[in-house]
């Protein structure tokens, strides 16, 4: 396990700032695309590129890499801005996002951006495709671990109980979930469109061992990962509690800013406050 | 008269044939490829005997996984195999994958290109007593419409097996589809295939002594249907009228090639399929003959209604998809082209 100083929590905010400008950038210049959960999930996914996920920029297809699949496609552009900066491609590159010939697309595509390992946007099927990658990985004896970053919504769909279910009788502990709990999903606040809670109680009851955890909070992120490769007898999900659009008052908390874009004007007003954001 | 090189059982259409269902074939398949490759792996939506897969599950348990009834979850697990170096195997009847997982199979195996094999079994009217709800006659329709996935249609046990030794060795998303009540196996371990390549069958012209016909038909079959079109093609020999039994166990991609090369010198086509006749295999030959050879077509399949409970020759006769009914569908081809020359 890589070491963990106060520098290095303070780099890996600072990357989570410098993504939440670029997905601020790219969604303005895309004017479609979703902004609030990129920007809640911008301290976990620095959090993984920078710390968490053995990987190599330079190798994307290196075959003992921990595998990242991201379930939420909708929430790609956190994704692509923080392989940018963590070398897979060009940081200009990211204003390309959701154009014609492009290498990102709208939804994230396997076969088009390098280090993204799933095709995905269609919620509910993340899970299930980990945990195909997770049990190749026992049936090679490799020694990666595959992380599924879900959404709090997308435990409305059947998919996702199949795949918890078959998890839990598998027993296996190769894969590590993070749901993105932010509370908001495309119609409203998830309470109200379709309650999930008690979150923790179900996936106990499916034989998974829980873990809560401020999703804002360097150290807790990492400790929970770290505490879940060391579960050997159970699947772990790590219940990330986040705020969504985090660092743009007018967007935090607030679901009508799960499916939409800035303005140009909305974006100046964001990124001002991002820049302030930083020294908090 | 039978195509020679198409090393045929003999017997085929003098005595009764063997029968066996389609399904045997792929599970002989898959032990036999879980023997030589070690990444073969086998998911199973509860379904794991009557899909054949019960030999595999006993003989490499490390690499068979019980998904439960659960067949989303049994297409997205699979395609994180593919995606993994592995070549999985998903196992359920065709109604339910590719049926109730459309969405999965389009966005995480052929939109994602993993190299997942679907194999949907009881396909079809002879599915028999299970009814309309287990009878899949869309699947080829579902999956013929998707960017990447190839289709696989075989015309009994013995090409079954080969198939599906021939998927594994092809990277990218193949369909499989079999059928669960048994069926004449006319094939032999002979008989070549190529997945890429349709067989001649059966080909009057090849019988150089018999000249005066009245007029001459393509039939294109797929599945246990080619058993019938060869019954077929016997009977209309006897009425005057040749005709060209091509085994199209290829659905996509399609061997055109062959196909235009066969019409070309027939007056029809004629497409036989135990599916709906809109989307399936006449779909896909009618496409092909539309942009390079208009030929007058005549499909034969299920009408657009859904099945019912029945035996497996009740069914076909109900709904026409037998033998007679390619027989009737050529005659009426045959006096309607004569009478349009006529005039």
């Amino acid at each position: 396990m890589r070491e963990l100083t106060q520098e290095k929590i303070a780099f890996i905010k600072n990357i989570a700032n410098d993504v939440r400008e670029e997905v601020i950038k790219m969604l303005a210049e895309a004017g479609s695309g979703h902004s609030a959960g990129p920007l809640g999930m911008a301290d976990i996914f620095a959090a993984m590129y920078f710390h968490i996920l053995n990987h190599d920029p330079k190798d994307p297809l290196w075959e003992d890499r921990d595998r990242l699949v991201l379930s939420n496609g909708h929430i790609c552009p956190v994704l692509y801005a923080t392989l940018a900066f963590a070398g897979y491609m060009p940081l200009k590159e990211l204003k390309t996002l959701r154009k014609l010939n492009s290498r990102l697309q709208g939804h994230p595509h396997r076969a088009s951006t390098p280090g993204v390992e799933t095709t995905s946007g269609p919620l509910g099927s993340g899970l299930s495709q980990s945990i195909g990658i997770a049990l190749s990985a026992k049936l090679d004896n490799k020694k990666y671990q595959t992380y599924c970053l879900m959404s709090d919504g997308e435990h409305n769909e059947g998919n996702t109980w199949e795949a918890i279910m078959f998890a839990g009788k598998m027993k296996l502990n190769n894969v590590t979930a993070i749901i993105d709990r932010n509370n908001i999903q495309i119609d409203g606040f998830t309470e109200n469109v379709m309650p999930i809670e008690p979150l923790r109680d179900k996936y106990e009851a499916f034989n998974w061992h829980v873990l809560e955890i401020d999703g804002h909070n360097i150290y807790e992120i990492i400790a929970a990962a770290t505490e879940a490769k060391a579960i050997y007898e159970k699947p772990t999900v790590i219940i990330a509690h986040t705020i969504p659009g985090r660092g743009v008052s007018f967007m935090e908390k607030n679901y009508l800013w799960h499916g939409k874009p800035p303005t140009i004007q909305e974006a100046k007003v964001a990124l001002d406050e991002l820049k302030k954001f930083r020294t908090k | 008269m039978i195509n020679p090189s198409a090393k045929l059982n003999k017997k085929v259409l003098t005595q009764k044939p063997e029968m066996t269902p389609i399904r045997n074939g792929f599970g002989s398949a898959i032990t036999q490829l879980g023997e030589k490759n070690k990444n073969v792996v086998v998911l199973s939506a509860d379904l794991t005997e009557s899909t054949r897969a019960e030999d595999f599950s006993k003989k490499f348990p490390e690499r068979f996984f019980s998904v439960g009834v659960a067949e989303q979850n049994l297409i997205t697990m699979a395609s994180g195999f593919g995606v993994s170096g592995k070549i999985p195997f998903a196992c359920s009847y065709a109604v339910f994958s590719p049926g109730r997982n459309w969405e999965q199979i389009r966005t995480t195996v052929a939109y994602n290109n993993s190299n997942v094999k679907i194999a949907g079994h009881h396909a079809g009217l002879v599915t028999g007593p299970d009814g309309a709800t287990h009878q899949a006659i869309e699947d080829i329709a579902t999956m013929r419409a998707m960017p990447n996935m190839r289709i696989f249609v075989p015309c009994d046990a013995v090409e079954a097996e080969k198939m599906t030794i021939a998927a594994a060795k092809i990277y990218g998303p193949i369909y499989l589809r079999f059928s669960r009540n048994e069926t004449p196996v006319i094939t032999t371990k002979e008989t070549p295939l190529n997945p890429d390549k349709a067989e001649i069958f059966y080909d009057s012209s090849l019988k150089k002594s018999r000249k005066t016909k009245k007029g001459s038909v393509l039939l294109v079959a797929c599945g246990h249907m080619v058993y019938d079109a060869l019954l077929a093609a016997k009977e209309l020999e006897e009425k005057d009228i040749a005709s060209v039994v091509l085994n199209m166990h290829t659905i996509k991609p399609l061997d055109e090639k062959t196909l235009i090369e066969c019409a070309r010198r027939c007056d029809g086509v004629i497409t036989a399929e135990d599916h709906n006749i809109i989307g399936g295999l006449g779909g896909a030959v009618a496409e092909a003959l539309a942009k390079k050879l208009p030929k007058r077509m005549e499909l034969i399949g299920t009408k657009d209604v859904f099945g019912e409970s029945g035996e497996t020759d009740e069914l076909k006769r109900k709904y026409e998809i037998d033998s007679k009914a390619i027989v009737k569908a050529a005659e009426k081809m045959i006096k309607e082209t004569k009478r349009k020359t006529a005039e």
